[in-house]
């Protein structure tokens, strides 16, 4: 594959760095230009990423080296296919979470915020670099930056179970940042070389049984951030956080880094021939299939609208997970798709949740009765969410789960079909009485009439649920995420 | 071979200006300061200047009073002790400027002395790290050690206990290492480190020779704190001034590693200090002790000062789970940790030294709301905190990871985990620090009013501190993201070829 030298990768990184420090130094003091500050580094990171798509596009890959880090390693960026979708993803809802955080926080009158809007942006920092990494040392560099730049995020509210919520979470994720730096550093000492190769470059080095610990301790790892039962625990706890800090952790940067990062170790570390080789594909395809089926089971349970969106992620995640592990073209594609997909969609219900709360102070489904009547464009943008995740068209949900579902008939194990199919029916199972109680219940305590949230809050949402909508139809609109996971596929396996 | 005149200025700089302190000072008490600046300057500027030199043209020797080695005394500066005589030289000029505020609040009556004994210290840690000379590197240590007695007992109630005790134990030390230098006197003639080196392989297998690099290592385990042999650094270095603190935790026990490493792979060979006697597991083991303990013991300390001294004895344990472990990349991983660990240590007690300076405390639980008092230092606290904790770009994330390397290849996953359990307990040492300073527990309402934490205003430290503060902290991550570079033009020529 040929390789273009650019510095667009950095400028890249640069702008949401130096966009975090404006942020921190204007401060309390000049709100407006703060808040001018986020939205303009946001804009100028975005534009950037976008603008390297063509490249992409041509079959090219971008790279941009900064320094040697130890022998054969650099701290070096490589653009792929595969890399740009999470890059425009993250960077992309960064700008649409901006400005919703822009209505929440100050609708609530949220402490810190000078803390919170440079915290966001450190964190989108560390996950547009980890997707632009070339190497597992330079995407560890950036998974440590943002574990740690999220620790704030979570903890906001400074009551006693946010602390907590705070220290699980760290204690879960740096647990799993030990265990990949044990990773990263035995492929280092297996192979010589960190550097991501679509296919994988661990083959031949090593024997088979140090090869599979160590992909398991990758997977223990990494997963730690991809939520993975039954190290997931800190997710749910997480939610205590602000509303547009869970559309953060679930949709946009924090457990999508978690899969991505597990997606590169499955097709650019290992790849597809040593997995089937070394037969842990089809162990870890167990694992995440049970997360999938317990997650939903799990969300059912939940009142707590926060909380039954946190199992769905877990679902999903797990969903994205099993795509990989199936190994066959179309599986991978689905799996890879339904990252970006995935992310417009769950960003919206968060977001709806957020609005609700800003509005009602409500949090459990239980006392929403009605709620539909008094802030339709929410509502009507939380259903077209909702039924993408479960798989329904028009919505893209369905684009990247037709896939998903081919992949697994591809790959002739019709058991993670029905992993799929039944996921989708407990999706259904746990969002459409959302919707019911929504739309068709009488209201109890809730106004009945128009009475929707700020305009800052509620344009963000009315946007993602439209892309959701778009994505369907046009799966490669504006940022062509169906071509580049197609391309991606296509050079990990090795074809066309 | 060059020679240049360099590494004796570099020792001769601050021993002159030391003597002419007390004069200066009866005559003008304020051109103290001033002064102590002035010649740290220059050290910094030659031990730079000399760093050049050695990168370019390769090791420098300087005959004293021009006689020949192996009769006179030589001081002989290669990668490593240029190295390291650049960033201890670096780091006492900075801990220098920041000691004028703190020095005035602590030991008012006391300055000029102060900085009298303390222009000594630096003398005799560089003098240590010049010297191409065992003997001369004996009479260098006890300059440093006393220097630093001194210094300590000048300290807060319970420093003067704590400095005779490490009189003691010091003491203890500094007559192993004599004895060392004594027997290797029998059996060679010789005092000078290269002579030595040539002269002693064939006698190898003589016990006095065996004796002398035990006693060697004993010492020195002293001198560098290393566990189960630190029990006189925790006293010292909690009662001692901040400034005192901040100049000697991150370098006094860091010259011991260098000594340590000087005596097993210049001095003696590593065929003999790897192969011939089992030192290399012995301080393997005791490394693993140092981190486990220091890191554990570390946790039960309400004091920061205290919790930092505990810190301490686990870094030490890195530098000696690298030179345990003695293959290519754990010796770099030691080497970049020494330097590593210089700067976050100074960085961590500088704003140590800064809180005490502003609040008078340093009790992990009295620290809250100080982020609103305190920004920038706490800032820099997170960095230093960060950095020990092995978040990368910063450097001491690079070290363990070479560490972590090293430990691989020699097939010791025992040190690999517990270099990463480590890692993790410093994570919550540092995060209860962390947490306690930013973040405000509070019941969830949503109308906060004027009162509060929120009433409090930025009340930052002077200048004169937040400058070095602001620099050994951006040190911290400049090296972590050139660490590539540093080991390319400097470590990978300190570790002996034969490794």
């Amino acid at each position: 594959m040929e390789g273009v030298y650019s510095i667009s990768p950095l400028l890249a990184m640069l702008a949401s760095l130096i966009g975090a420090f404006l942020i921190l130094f204007t401060g309390e003091k000049n709100r407006n230009l703060r808040e001018f500050w986020t939205i303009l580094a946001s804009v100028i990171t975005f534009s950037i990423i976008c603008s390297m798509i063509p490249i992409i596009l041509n079959g090219k890959i971008i790279e941009y080296t900064i320094v040697n880090i130890c022998p054969g390693v650099y701290l070096q960026f490589r653009v792929d296919a595969f890399g740009m979708i999470f890059a425009t993803l993250a960077s992309g809802l960064w700008i649409a979470v901006s400005i919703y955080s822009i209505g929440y926080m100050r609708g609530l009158k949220e402490h810190a915020q000078t803390r919170y809007f440079f915290c966001f942006a450190i964190a989108i920092f560390g996950a547009v670099g980890a997707a632009l990494s070339a190497n597992l040392l330079t995407l560890y560099m950036f998974y440590e930056i943002l574990t740690i730049s999220t620790f704030p995020l979570v903890a906001h509210k400074e009551s006693p179970d946010a602390i907590k919520a705070g220290r699980k979470y760290l204690a879960y994720l740096l647990t799993g940042a030990a265990f990949v730096l044990f990773s990263i550093g035995l492929t280092y000492y297996l192979t010589g070389s960190l550097d991501f190769v679509a296919g994988g470059f661990v083959e031949g080095h090593g024997s088979k049984n140090l090869l599979r610990l160590l992909f398991f301790t990758f997977m223990i790892g990494f997963g730690s951030k991809a939520a993975i039962m039954p190290i997931h625990e800190w997710l749910p706890s997480a939610m205590i956080a602000p509303s547009p800090v869970s559309a953060l952790l679930h949709a946009v940067a924090v457990v999508k880094a978690g899969v991505f990062c597990c997606l590169r170790v499955i097709h650019y570390v290992f790849g597809p021939n040593v997995l089937s080789d070394l037969g842990v594909w089809l162990i870890l395809a167990y694992f995440v299939s049970f997360t999938v089926i317990m997650a939903n089971i799990i969300a059912l349970t939940q009142d707590n609208l926060k909380r039954r969106l946190a199992f769905s992620t877990i679902n999903n995640l797990s969903i994205i997970i099993l795509g990989a592990a199936l190994l066959s073209a179309d599986a991978i594609k689905g799996s890879m798709i339904h990252i970006p997909f995935h992310g417009f969609m769950k960003i919206t219900l968060f977001l709806c949740a957020g609005s609700i709360y800003v509005k009602t102070h409500k949090e459990s489904i239980s006392e929403m009765d009605g709620i539909g009547r008094q802030m339709p464009f929410t509502m009507g943008a939380f259903t077209i969410g909702a039924l993408g995740l479960t798989g329904i068209p028009p919505v893209c949900g369905f684009i990247s789960k037709w896939f998903l579902c081919l992949g697994a008939i591809e790959a002739k194990q019709i058991i993670f079909l029905c992993v799929f199919l039944i996921s989708a029916l407990l999706d259904a199972a746990y969002f459409f009485p959302i919707i019911y109680t929504a739309f068709f219940k009488k209201p109890v305590d809730i106004n009945p009439h128009f009475d929707e949230a700020p305009i800052l809050v509620v344009a963000p949402i009315v946007v993602t649920a439209t892309f959701s909508i778009i994505f369907f139809i046009f799966p490669d609109a504006f940022l062509n995420f169906f071509k580049m996971a197609t391309m991606a596929t296509q050079n990990i396996l090795g074809i066309g | 071979m060059t020679s240049s005149p360099f590494p004796i200025l570099i020792v001769i700089v601050p021993l002159i200006s030391a003597f002419f302190i007390p004069i200066i000072g009866w005559w003008k008490r304020n051109l103290c300061y001033p002064l102590v600046i002035l010649s740290l300057f220059f050290c910094t500027l030659f031990s730079i200047l000399t760093l050049n030199a050695v990168i370019q043209n390769g090791t420098i020797h300087y005959y004293l009073g021009g006689w020949h080695p192996p009769w006179g005394i030589e001081y002989v500066v290669d990668h490593l002790n240029a190295f390291v005589l650049a960033i201890i030289s670096f780091t006492s000029f900075f801990v220098a400027i920041y000691s004028k505020k703190s020095v005035e609040q602590e030991l008012p009556d006391k300055i000029v002395f102060f900085y009298a004994v303390y222009l000594l210290l630096v003398t005799g840690l560089l003098g240590i790290i010049a010297t191409g000379d065992m003997f001369n590197l004996y009479v260098f240590l006890e300059i440093a050690s006393l220097a630093a007695y001194a210094l300590i007992a000048i300290g807060e109630d319970g420093a003067p206990l704590a400095s005779f005790r490490y009189v003691i134990m010091g003491t203890i030390g500094a007559c192993f290492y004599l004895l060392g230098v004594g027997y290797l006197y029998i059996v060679t003639g010789s005092l000078n480190m290269a002579d030595l080196s040539e002269l002693l392989p064939k006698l190898y297998h003589s016990k006095v020779v065996l004796v002398a690099f035990t006693f060697f290592m004993v010492g020195i385990a002293l001198k560098m704190a290393l566990f189960p042999l630190h029990t006189w650094l925790l006293d010292a270095y909690t009662y001692a001034p901040s400034t005192v603190s901040a100049l000697i935790a991150p370098t006094m026990t860091k010259v011991g590693a260098y000594v340590m490493i000087r005596v097993m792979f210049t001095v003696f060979k590593p065929d003999f200090s790897i192969s011939l006697f089992p030192i290399t597991s012995i301080l393997g083991w005791l490394a693993v002790a140092a981190i486990l303990f220091g890191s554990i013991m570390a946790l039960a300390q309400s004091d920061l000062k205290r919790m930092l001294c505990f810190v301490i004895v686990a870094e030490i344990g890195y530098i000696a789970i690298g030179v345990g472990i003695a293959n290519r990349m754990a010796l770099i991983g030691a080497i970049l940790h020494i330097v590593n660990d210089v700067f976050m240590m100074a960085c961590l007690f500088l704003v140590v030294g800064a809180i005490v300076y502003k609040t008078g405390t340093r009790n992990i639980y009295q620290l809250r709301y100080l982020h609103r008092k305190l920004p920038l230092t706490m800032a820099i606290f997170v960095i230093g905190a960060l950095s020990v904790v092995g978040i990368p770009p910063l450097c001491g994330f690079f070290s363990k990871w070479y560490l972590i390397l090293g430990a691989f290849e020699a097939g010791k996953w025992v040190f690999v985990a517990v270099l990463l359990v480590s890692s993790l307990l410093n994570a919550i040492l540092f995060f209860r620090v962390i947490e306690n300073i930013y973040l405000e527990p509070r019941e969830p309402s949503y109308a906060h009013d004027g009162g509060g934490p929120e009433a409090i205003s930025i009340d930052e430290a002077p200048l004169s501190m937040l400058i070095p503060m602001f620099v050994i902290g951006a040190g911290i991550i400049l090296l972590g993201v050139f660490s590539g570079k540093i080991i390319d033009v400097v470590i990978q020529h300190t570790i002996p070829p034969t490794i």
